[in-house]
């Protein structure tokens, strides 16, 4: 039996569904190069059409960001509710704004 | 320290926010949900195997077409599955193994055999759609990878289902060799398809603290009744008989009441003695055994492709 040592890497895949629109992560799949993964991706994830274009990253490239660090990496936007319109208390009559 | 970390977790299931592979979770919640993804995966996978046995002979291209998509989409599943596991920490070949020795389980539903081409419309309507009723819900389990994985799994599984019954549907009106052999097919698929929602609650030890995490959200037996209400009025469309003389509807209960289910058959087919069980791993090892050239040439070649690139740009 084949050991962990010769398994293809690991890669993320993401598909953008039409023009327009961003590629969104679908998921990973196995694949021994970039080339073999996006033909791979393409059986796996757009079976139906769901993609025209097709991004691959291998996993190992992907830096994330701590879970348990969410408190303190997001608190400086906590405090900011004037950056969202709905901070302004404007006159109903105001229109088109 | 550990206690609090236990009591987030619980809260944020509680408020229904997924737990993502990073998150800290408790190990049983891992340990739980690796066996239950590969396992599920294993299905897929093994599930190839019955129908597989049917593409060269299907009736005509049209149905070819359709099991060759079918067969197709169960790998795929597969391959979702798999993908969802390996984010808890556990390698592919793991699974793998897990798989080849007999550690890991799949659904004993395929381990019978499919002995005619009705068993391929017997198969989409009961086999899948117990699975779909299964799996719905799993759209919602607190795992996102899981959930995520479920979400596509059963947007694709319908047409599944939906052609198991077409199947079924042309016989019934066809010849009477074709009727009977429909009715076979259900006679035989129907109680190993009611098993497949597994162990009764009181003897599923697992299903409590699966429900408390959230993993699952249904109860077997309350999935299974549900599976039993719906098939007990599909099939009169098909007009045709499922294989229980105790199957009655209880206006009281507003269900249907059922026969008492064969659980020692359940439990020698979970324990590798049913019909198929060997032939279907032994599919599985081949496979893998027989695919290791594959394995190592496509490494070779990415090897070859990457020193050539990198002789270009020099």
């Amino acid at each position: 039996m084949s050991t962990t040592k010769s398994e293809w890497p690991l890669w993320e895949i993401f598909i953008r569904s039409r023009q327009g629109l961003d590629h969104k992560h679908v998921g990973s799949l196995h694949a021994a190069d970039a080339q073999m993964a996006i033909e791979n991706a393409r059986d796996v994830y757009t079976r139906r059409m769901e993609g025209v274009s097709i991004w691959v990253v291998e996993s190992r490239h992907i830096h994330a960001s701590n879970p348990a660090e969410a408190g303190a990496l997001y608190d400086p936007a906590n405090d900011k509710a004037y950056r969202h319109p709905t901070f302004y208390d404007l006159p109903d009559e105001l229109k088109h704004m | 320290m550990e206690k609090n970390l236990e009591e987030i977790f619980q809260d944020k299931i509680d408020r229904e926010i997924r737990i993502e592979p990073k998150d800290w979770m408790p190990e049983k919640y891992r340990q739980t949900l690796i066996r239950q993804i590969s396992q599920h995966a294993h299905s897929e996978i093994v599930g190839m195997l019955p129908e597989g046995n049917w593409i060269t002979r299907a009736p005509n291209l049209r149905r070819k077409s359709i099991l060759l998509a079918k067969v197709q989409d169960e790998a795929g599943h597969g391959l979702y599955l798999y993908s969802a596991a390996e984010t808890l920490g556990i390698s592919r070949d793991e699974m793998y193994e897990q798989l080849h020795s007999g550690k890991a389980k799949y659904s004993s539903i395929f381990n019978y055999p499919t002995l005619s081409w009705a068993d391929m419309g017997a198969i989409g309507w009961l086999v899948d759609g117990a699975a779909i009723m299964n799996q719905v819900p799993l759209c919602r389990s607190s795992f996102g990878p899981y959930a995520r994985a479920m979400v596509r799994v059963c947007k694709e599984e319908s047409f599944h289902q939906r052609q198991g019954f077409e199947i079924l549907l042309t016989l019934s009106k066809g010849s009477e060799a074709q009727r009977r052999m429909a009715q076979d097919a259900i006679d035989r698929w129907w109680w190993p398809s009611v098993m497949m929602f597994g162990p009764k609650d009181d003897e599923s030890p697992n299903s409590l603290l699966s429900m408390k995490w959230k993993i699952k959200r249904f109860s077997n037996d309350e999935l299974r009744q549900k599976f039993v209400d719906i098939c007990a009025e599909q099939v009169k469309i098909l007009g045709l008989t499922l294989p229980d003389p105790d199957l009655k509807w209880n206006e009281e209960r507003g269900h249907y009441d059922f026969g008492a289910i064969n659980w020692d058959e359940f439990w020698q087919v979970v324990q590798g003695n049913g019909p198929c069980n060997k032939e279907r791993l032994g599919a599985r090892k081949k496979a893998w055994e027989d695919g290791a050239w594959v394995r190592e040439a496509a490494n070779a070649y990415a090897e070859k492709r990457k020193n050539r690139q990198s002789v270009n740009a020099a």
